[in-house]
């Protein structure tokens, strides 16, 4: 395992100071429960201004609706957006993965035909992965696609699909071909670029523990794809879909999806001192700052054609630690009574929504086994 | 890693190996000066590696000294070489000619103080060169020499530049610990998986199950955070000297010290009670690390000094505090 700290971009500074002001303006009205959502919250017209400002898409060619922009460029353009607690849900997983993956491995067709629509902040893309037995052991995974002439017929279930009731396609990890005897279960899989207003498929949002509807059950039922709707290679899929964890894992949305419970926390404090209260937020802010670099080394790995796979899970499963810990941290230095009302209500939300830190993106004890393997051990 | 770094790196590890290693751990316990491996470090001129060229040094930058570090703690530390190499640097840097030996710095608790052929006591912003006057032996927890010493004669007297500023002393130590930490717990950490695959109970290696693999893989990203803290910390060092870095150093020893705490207790508990024994290696180092917490200022006094200055600042100034310091260091 290795870390290499990258230099800042050019125009570092300035591109904040344009994000800051962005973000205070487009921020005046999130209320504290849209903050502590951060990256979980969906707001289409936020993802179009973001798009606007060319802060999606960064990296991709200008030919596809891209701004040609580095890695740590857009790795400044998350940060601003975390440390704000932005709703950037609507264009987040299309800006972090599904767009990538179609750059590298889409037709031409389906480059032109999608990722300008995400660079705009217009396609919202939701991740068909997990299903009613494959959880951890994705590999189990039972939807399939067959061919018919002319495309290929989906069905099957996939579950526990966040945002699938307001996404506009789906990519979705299918069987294409029974596993070998006594071979790989990854073998036989591939992945489908799958527009959710065809006729066959259902969706049924699936209320969480907090009220909110966020994920879902997505039914396909004799789903006809065309051809031109497989997503890479036929039989491929386990090594595309596995391909851009480093870049899903090693992200500021592994460390920073309770921050601004910090920061609203310091803000109570400075009101109502606390015995003690500097020695928790200075120890806070010195994992901040390690978790940071940390994830920054893992960009410029990535930035330079690298494949720091171990390197991220190591990110993901300290960071979810951190950003797990952060708001009981701040609510053992305030009694809620002392607590401004914003704070209180923040807090609440993150309790709700902090379980689900070390479960999305590959749970901790999946990541921590990634980790273990690497090490020379199992 | 540069090729420089890398090379010297490897140097130092090999110097430092064959001087002897944990059976040389042992002995400096027991009270004997490590001469033959001093005398190797000094003859590849590592007390003058963070001395400038200019003035007869190796003109090293810290981040290339942090990486050194980091490989003699892997070692234990078994010479006070850090501690020289930051001496050095202060008397140059005062315009005082180094002189040969081992170097103390302050006069609590100075590290092989007893064996230092000279002393160097910060005051203000100002350096003096001193004899060592009279030893009172001391130890830590890790049975270094941790020794009380008089000032004797003053040979020389200079003033630190503001780069360096009034708190040198306590930022160098602070970097130092921390980067020693950092290696001590890459040391256990490998001795930890070794054993973890070697020893079998109910027919198995323990590195087979999963509550074991858990452990050490949290432990790997704890370990994993300190060295990233401390090149962030001998980076910002390296942009804007010691004075100025002392946020990144703060945050390299709150989570040098939480991670030895945490890496400690995590191979103890692998190694069962084969570790807990004087035989076994393992204390030699879980013994350091759990010293080195209290030197250069523990984890409370780092996060107290951080959190104060987050209070201070404000929650919104928080985040462009943390990301300003970017720009700091490519300035």
């Amino acid at each position: 395992m290795r870390f290499d700290l990258p230099d800042a971009p050019p125009r570092a500074a300035e591109l904040r100071r344009e994000l800051r002001a962005f973000l205070a303006r487009a921020g005046r009205d999130w209320t504290p429960e849209t903050r502590a959502r951060s990256w979980m919250g969906f707001d289409r017209d936020f993802s179009r201004a973001v798009g606007a400002r060319g802060w999606i898409g960064m990296m991709w060619p200008a030919t596809y609706g891209g701004h040609e922009k580095s890695g740590l460029e857009r790795i400044i353009v998350l940060e601003e957006m975390l440390a704000e607690g932005a709703p950037v849900g609507a264009h987040w997983i299309g800006d972090r993965q599904s767009g990538p993956l179609i750059l590298r491995l889409g037709t031409e067709e389906q480059r032109r035909r999608i990722l300008p629509g995400i660079a705009r902040g217009e396609l919202a893309f939701c991740i068909g992965l997990s299903e009613p037995e494959a959880g951890s052991d994705l590999a189990n995974l039972r939807t399939r696609c067959e061919r018919v002439p002319n495309g290929w017929k989906l069905n099957g279930r996939k579950i526990w699909t966040t945002f699938a009731h307001k996404s506009d396609y789906m990519i979705a990890l299918v069987r294409t071909s029974p596993a070998p005897e006594g071979g790989s279960r990854h073998a036989g899989l591939s992945q489908f670029l799958v527009d959710l207003r065809l006729s066959g498929i259902s969706i049924r949002p699936i209320r969480d523990l907090a009220g909110e509807d966020s994920f879902n059950e997505v039914t396909f039922d004799d789903v006809l794809l065309r051809e031109d709707d497989l997503l890479g290679e036929e039989g491929a899929g386990w090594a595309q879909a596995t391909s851009e964890l480093a870049f899903e894992r090693s992200g500021p949305d592994r460390y920073l999806s309770s921050y601004p419970a910090l920061a609203a926390g310091i803000d109570a404090l400075a009101a109502t001192p606390t015995p003690g209260a500097e020695v928790t937020i200075g120890r806070m802010v010195a994992r901040l700052n390690a978790l940071r670099g940390m994830s920054l080394s893992v960009g410029g790995m990535l930035e330079r054609g690298e494949a720091p796979a171990v390197e991220a899970a190591l990110v993901k499963d300290a960071g979810n630690v951190f950003e797990q810990a952060l708001p009981e941290q701040v609510r053992n230095l305030l009694d809620p009574a002392d607590s401004p009302e914003g704070l209180r209500r923040m807090l609440a939300g993150l309790a709700q929504l902090a379980p689900t830190f070390s479960l999305r993106g590959g749970t901790r004890e999946i990541l921590r086994g990634i980790i273990a393997r690497d090490m020379g051990l199992r | 890693m540069s090729e420089l770094r890398s090379i010297l790196v490897e140097q130092v590890d090999r110097l430092v190996a064959d001087g002897g290693g944990v059976a040389l751990l042992r002995r400096v316990e027991a009270g004997e000066w490590p001469a033959a491996l001093w005398a190797g470090l000094e003859e590849q001129g590592l007390n003058l590696a963070l001395v400038r060229e200019d003035a007869g040094g190796v003109g090293l930058s810290w981040g290339d000294a942090a990486a050194l570090w980091q490989v003699l703690g892997r070692h234990g530390a078994p010479a006070p070489i850090a501690e020289t190499m930051l001496a050095a640097a202060l008397l140059s840097a005062a315009g005082i000619e180094v002189p040969e030996g081992p170097l103390g710095i302050g006069l609590e608790g100075v590290p092989f103080g007893r064996h230092a052929a000279r002393l160097v006591v910060l005051k203000g912003g100002s350096v003096a060169l001193h004899a060592p006057g009279r030893c009172t032996p001391a130890e830590n927890l890790g049975r270094e020499p941790r020794d009380a010493m008089a000032a004797g004669e003053r040979i020389a007297r200079g003033e630190l530049p503001n780069a360096l500023g009034p708190r040198a002393a306590l930022l160098g130590m602070a970097l130092i610990r921390a980067a020693l930490i950092a290696g001590a717990l890459e040391r256990i950490l490998d001795l930890a998986v070794d054993w973890a695959n070697t020893r079998k109970q109910f027919d198995r290696a323990i590195g087979k199950f999963q509550a074991v693999q858990q452990q050490l893989a949290a432990m790997a990203g704890e370990v994993a955070a300190v060295s990233v803290a401390v090149s962030q910390a001998a980076r910002a060092v390296d942009a804007c000297g010691l004075a100025a870095a002392g946020f990144e150093i703060g945050c390299a020893k709150v989570v040098a010290g939480e991670a030895a705490t945490m890496g400690a207790a995590t191979v103890h508990q692998i190694f069962a009670a084969i570790g807990i024994t004087e035989d076994h290696e393992l204390h030699h180092f879980t013994r350091r690390l759990w010293a080195w917490r209290e030197e250069g200022g523990t984890e409370r006094f780092w996060a107290a000094e951080i959190g104060r200055a987050a209070l201070a600042r404000g929650g919104a100034n928080l985040w462009p505090d943390i990301t300003a310091r970017d720009a700091d260091r490519a300035r």
